[in-house]
């Protein structure tokens, strides 16, 4: 089997890839603000069924998490039936949110009361403060642990495989079960290796981007 | 009536009784000094006319409207907005925004507040924007930092980063100014240029409450002086009435500490 043939199998397997980490990323940052509200909370039962929730999906395995959405309807007779992709990306998506939502409470709980109290004495409404005042810190205090967090995204992709999802290791698995070849296996690391780096110089460059002030 | 009435005011949290009926007035263009130790509740009142608390009873009113009742049921956050403007605080803290430009720290309220639920057309609201600029930099430039408009907090001192927060507190025009020990936080060094930016508002008749612990400052400044100790006012005269001859036994005890270690 030569380099190309190789090459064009995990390309599409990274397409999928590439799929599944976009459009979590994408559906989870805001996901996981609307979660933060929820833990963060005035109303008692609300935010106590948005925390059990959160530490439900964060202290289980996403594999499991995976397997349960893609089999569960079925299991349970419902006449449900997601399609592979999908299934993994709700489970995903749920999964994602709810460690973005940690991020983004830890963030907003950092922000001194101060910062708050000097909007409300300038006549702001809540809104205001958090959008015109809080939010851009607290962005800027969570990019370093949203790094680590995208970074082991783009990892995490290749659990879609626990139901067939044929994302990149799952491509190279399929090559060499047939061809008994090794370097595939090496080869997919460097898709890996060089999209992280890729995220990783973007990441850098926002934080630099947000360092005009410091505190 | 006068100026700024405060009326039996008591504040109490959880079990400890922080305010214990807190009664006092002030004319407009007054300075008025509230001393006092760590615990005695003058940052509480102060905070209770900015409704950054809620007093259990009690009433507070300015140029003869009542701004807060306790017999008035809780207001709801616009009523409270409305009414806080009477009133602008300047923190120990500072507070500025940190991502903003010394400009903007000073320019975003006004502007949020005139630019807020109204359709402009591009003009108008370039107009509105143009006018609170230039007021921002007037003011800026009377507290001596018009050369800082485009630095940001973290490049400024403590005491310029505490004439940018003067400064954006009379952005939005409040009657009454009202200081919480505006230079506690502040090297011994850089006291002075705060404390003579509040000194200058004073010659342009600006109403103010300072809670501080410069005794000569306020011996100094202060038309009134009050000393509160265990929440309640102790004592209240004019500086040389308080400084010079207090009534209340606490009140020499306090001051005699105070100028032991100034």
């Amino acid at each position: 089997m030569s380099f190309w043939d190789v090459t064009r199998q995990l390309a599409d397997g990274f397409g999928i890839t590439l799929i599944i980490f976009g459009i979590t990323l994408v559906a989870s940052l805001p996901l996981g603000l609307i979660i933060t509200f929820g833990s963060m909370s005035k109303i008692p039962p609300i935010k106590w069924i948005t925390k059990v929730f959160v530490w439900i999906i964060r202290g289980t395995p996403l594999m499991l998490q995976i397997i349960l959405i893609f089999y569960g309807p079925g299991l349970m007779n419902w006449d449900i039936m997601l399609p592979r992709l999908t299934a993994v990306l709700v489970a995903f998506i749920i999964n994602y949110s709810c460690y973005f939502s940690e991020i983004y409470r830890g963030g907003i709980e950092s922000i001194s009361k101060g910062q708050y109290e000097a909007g409300q004495v300038l006549g702001m409404t809540k809104t205001q403060i958090f959008f015109k005042i809080v939010l851009f810190q607290v962005i800027k205090r969570i990019v370093p642990p949203m790094g680590n967090e995208i970074i082991t995204l783009v990892k995490d992709t290749s659990l879609a495989r626990v139901i067939a999802v044929t994302e990149l290791v799952k491509a190279a698995e399929n090559i060499i079960a047939v061809k008994s070849i090794l370097w595939p296996l090496f080869y997919v690391g460097a898709f890996y290796l060089l999209f992280s780096a890729l995220l990783t110089f973007l990441l850098n460059l926002a934080e630099k981007k947000m360092n005009y002030y410091s505190g | 009536m006068s100026f700024l009435e405060v009326k039996n005011i008591y504040k109490s949290f959880g079990k400890t009784e922080v305010l214990k009926g807190i009664d006092f007035s002030m004319e407009k263009g007054e300075v008025l000094a509230i001393i006092g130790s760590s615990g005695s509740g003058k940052t509480t009142l102060l905070r209770c006319m900015n409704f950054l608390e809620t007093p259990d009873t009690g009433t507070v009113s300015v140029n003869g409207n009542v701004l807060f009742s306790s017999d008035e049921p809780p207001y709801s956050d616009a009523e409270k907005r409305e009414k806080r403007l009477h009133f602008g605080l300047v923190f120990q803290q500072f507070n500025l925004f940190p991502q903003y430009n010394v400009l903007k720290n000073v320019s975003l309220a006004p502007e949020l507040r005139q630019l807020k639920g109204k359709k402009l057309s591009k003009a108008e609201k370039k107009e509105i924007i143009k006018q609170i600029d230039d007021n921002s930099r007037r003011l800026l430039d009377t507290v001596g930092l018009s050369d800082k408009v485009n630095n940001y907090p973290c490049e400024l001192s403590g005491g310029q980063q505490q004439r940018v927060a003067i400064a954006r507190a009379l952005a939005l025009d409040p009657d009454i100014l009202c200081f919480d020990e505006p230079t506690s936080a502040l090297d011994p060094e850089l006291t002075g240029e705060v404390l003579r930016v509040i000194r200058e508002l004073k010659t342009s008749d600006r109403t103010m409450i300072v809670v501080t612990h410069e005794m000569n400052f306020a011996r100094g400044v202060a038309d009134k002086v009050i000393f509160m100790a265990d929440g309640v006012i102790e004592e209240y005269g004019t500086p040389d009435e308080v400084f010079g001859a207090p009534k209340s036994e606490k009140t020499r005890s306090f001051l005699e500490k105070s100028l032991e270690n100034p």
